[in-house]
């Protein structure tokens, strides 16, 4: 667990920079100040707020979907966000090539608007589990696969439905066109049931849309960036992956 | 005129409430029970003079009620 220095990843991202992320709210919604803190503190990437009634997305270079319970997660996990106004306009946006990156009840959101395939699922333990996980990066040729090679990423997760699950076809398919990104694994990057907090197939904690634009995961990268609150700041390079995908 | 909706995982995919509902049966001694699946009701009224009625009822579940990728739906008129 490396500790990145500032310098080591402000300058691509100033102040000053062009870089502009729209940061969607919905009721519900509890991870989006984290997201906001952690890209202006250690990115200099002022984040833009955008409500889910919003019917435009205004120009924007990327969009976060941040984690919560956005209504409540009534219907199903992130069901009745997924049809919310905004999503139409972030749905376009991703039509159109836009970097999308959906965490926790985002990524739920994401494969209920089907900008995601797949489907998370009550955990198969039954329990909501807050704790932290190794993820071992899977192989793929997306800015993510590449950003994250070879490393293994200790970050927090913290749902109770977050057991990714798709059929054997899509999992096929995921597998053969490299949209697994990321997947449960030991500290040393061991891939296997036992290492799997959720249930999920294949031990998948994150996967990226077929143009590898769109990421969705599980985990918590937010709340791993500050060696002030302990634990790990593994988030970084996740989220630098992120700022780099469209940069 | 009300419609009956049921929502559920499909057989394939695995339901935790269930099979915790199942395994304290069986500790409470219905051990023949060889499984439980829970399943959502939803209940829809629609003004009686809706044309297509049934078509829009279909459409709902289909399209928001369930989840083609996890769940299956059934649609039965009150």
């Amino acid at each position: 667990m490396s500790v990145p220095t500032a310098a080591s990843l402000t300058p691509k991202f100033s102040p000053s920079g062009k870089l502009r992320i729209g940061l969607v709210q919905f009721p519900g919604s509890n991870c989006d100040q984290d997201c906001f803190d952690v890209m202006a503190r250690h990115f200099g990437v002022k984040v833009a707020p955008v409500w889910h009634t919003q019917t435009e997305l205004p120009a924007l270079d990327a969009v976060i979907l941040p984690g919560g319970f956005s209504y409540g997660d009534y219907l199903r996990s992130g069901a009745l966000a997924a049809h919310s106004p905004i999503m139409i306009a972030v749905k376009a946006f991703v039509a159109k090539g836009g970097a999308v990156l959906g965490i926790c009840n985002g990524f739920q959101i994401l494969t209920e608007s089907h900008l995601l395939p797949g489907a998370l699922l009550r955990n198969s333990n039954r329990q909501f589990i807050c704790e932290y996980v190794h993820l071992a990066t899977a192989s793929g040729q997306s800015v993510y696969h590449q950003a994250l090679a070879g490393k293994i990423s200790r970050l927090p997760i913290a749902h109770g439905e977050g057991r990714f699950y798709i059929d054997v076809d899509g999992l096929k398919r995921l597998q053969d066109q490299g949209q697994i990104a990321l997947r449960y694994a030991s500290p040393t990057g061991l891939t296997g049931p036992e290492f799997n907090p959720n249930g999920a197939v294949d031990q998948i904690a994150g996967i990226v849309s077929a143009n590898g634009r769109v990421l969705g995961l599980m985990p918590h990268p937010e709340r791993a960036t500050d060696t002030l609150l302990g634990g790990s700041t593994d988030g970084l390079a996740v989220l630098e992956a992120f700022l780099s995908s469209f940069t | 005129m009300t419609y009956e909706i049921i929502v559920q995982l499909k057989a394939e995919v695995l339901d935790p409430e269930g099979r915790a509902i199942q395994e304290t049966l069986a500790r409470l001694g219905f051990g023949a029970l060889k499984s439980v699946n829970v399943a959502k009701r939803y209940s829809i009224e629609l003004d009686a003079k809706a044309p297509q009625a049934d078509e829009l009822v279909q459409r709902i579940a289909r399209e928001y009620l369930a989840n083609p990728v996890s769940e299956t739906f059934q649609v039965r008129k009150l």
